[in-house]
């Protein structure tokens, strides 16, 4: 049993056709629970008051807007080494998931940030490094359209992939790289935030389960919109090569 | 049953809306494409059928 034989098209399709309806409705459940339960059932937090509960949406989209870009990136390399068309059309079905992520985690943080630091918008290491990143996905998204050749398509946003990377990574560790701006550091993915071995900036287990809850439904609604969204791709592509076929005969 | 959200209810509540707005029209769009390219492909493999 090998992960390649869902390079196949037909074999792709019809396995995720099985799995996307329970994907589907747990990622329905995941989210639904996560917002609920921080939304009306957590206390206010001590210092930043209600708008502790913008965790909920913020978090979980900046975790999806990064990783995705890194999806995105192992499906590239993947096409780069093997040309697996299933893989190219992957990472371009997940790219626009990509940049609502990226939105929703922007939008979030200047409504968040305007009340706790006084401003809609400043140029901190985090933020710029998350809005070079939503530029990036723009890039990648209009260089797939621009190019009618589909595997030279695949071939030049596989490269942009690589180099939008480095500003993925950045975006992750940016206030690590740079000891300066307003955004907090990580608070969350921190080996001693999550044992408690360290308590500063840690996220109280009051706000972190909910949170944890709703990022699994977030998680569970790439998979299953990138499923989705994959099967077009690959429908697309096969409906335009038959047309083509068509009209050369 | 709605929280007291105090001072900051408007930029709560804008999170909350801009976020699951966002969220349905990607869900929504997803689906309508998904549609539309299944239906496009059978009306396209049905006539090269009945062509060939």
């Amino acid at each position: 049993m090998s992960i390649w034989k869902y390079a196949n098209p037909v074999t792709f399709i019809r396995t995720t056709d099985r799995l996307l309806p329970w994907l589907s409705v747990a990622a329905v459940l995941c989210l639904a629970t996560g917002l609920i339960w921080g939304f009306f059932f957590t206390p206010d937090d001590f210092r930043q008051g209600s708008t502790v509960k913008i965790i909920y949406l913020h978090v979980p989209s900046a975790l999806m807007a990064i990783n995705i870009w890194l999806m995105m990136l192992v499906a590239s390399l993947v096409w780069i080494v093997r040309r697996h068309h299933v893989s190219a059309l992957a990472a371009r079905a997940a790219a626009p998931i990509g940049a609502t992520m990226t939105v929703i985690a922007l939008a979030t943080g200047a409504l968040w940030g305007q009340p706790m630091w006084g401003t809609w918008w400043v140029w901190d290491p985090r933020l710029t490094s998350f809005l070079i990143l939503f530029l990036f996905y723009l890039g990648y998204i209009a260089l797939w359209s621009a190019i009618e050749d589909d595997d030279t398509a695949a071939d030049l946003t596989s490269i942009l992939c690589l180099v939008g990377s480095v500003f993925a990574i950045l975006s992750r560790y940016a206030v690590n790289f740079w000891n300066q701006g307003l955004h907090q550091g990580a608070s969350v993915m921190r080996a001693g935030a999550i044992t408690g071995s360290d308590t500063e900036e840690k996220v109280s287990n009051v706000f972190f389960y909910p949170m944890a809850v709703s990022a699994l439904g977030f998680i569970l609604l790439f998979v299953a919109l990138v499923f989705l969204r994959t099967q077009t791709e690959i429908r697309t592509r096969r409906a335009r090569a038959l047309l083509a076929r068509e009209q050369s005969t | 049953m709605m929280p007291d959200l105090g001072k900051y209810a408007d930029v709560v509540l804008a999170s909350y809306v801009v976020s699951l707005g966002l969220i349905v029209v990607l869900v929504v769009a997803s689906v309508l494409r998904s549609r539309k390219a299944k239906a496009d492909l059978q009306k396209i493999e049905a006539r090269l059928k009945d062509g060939a």
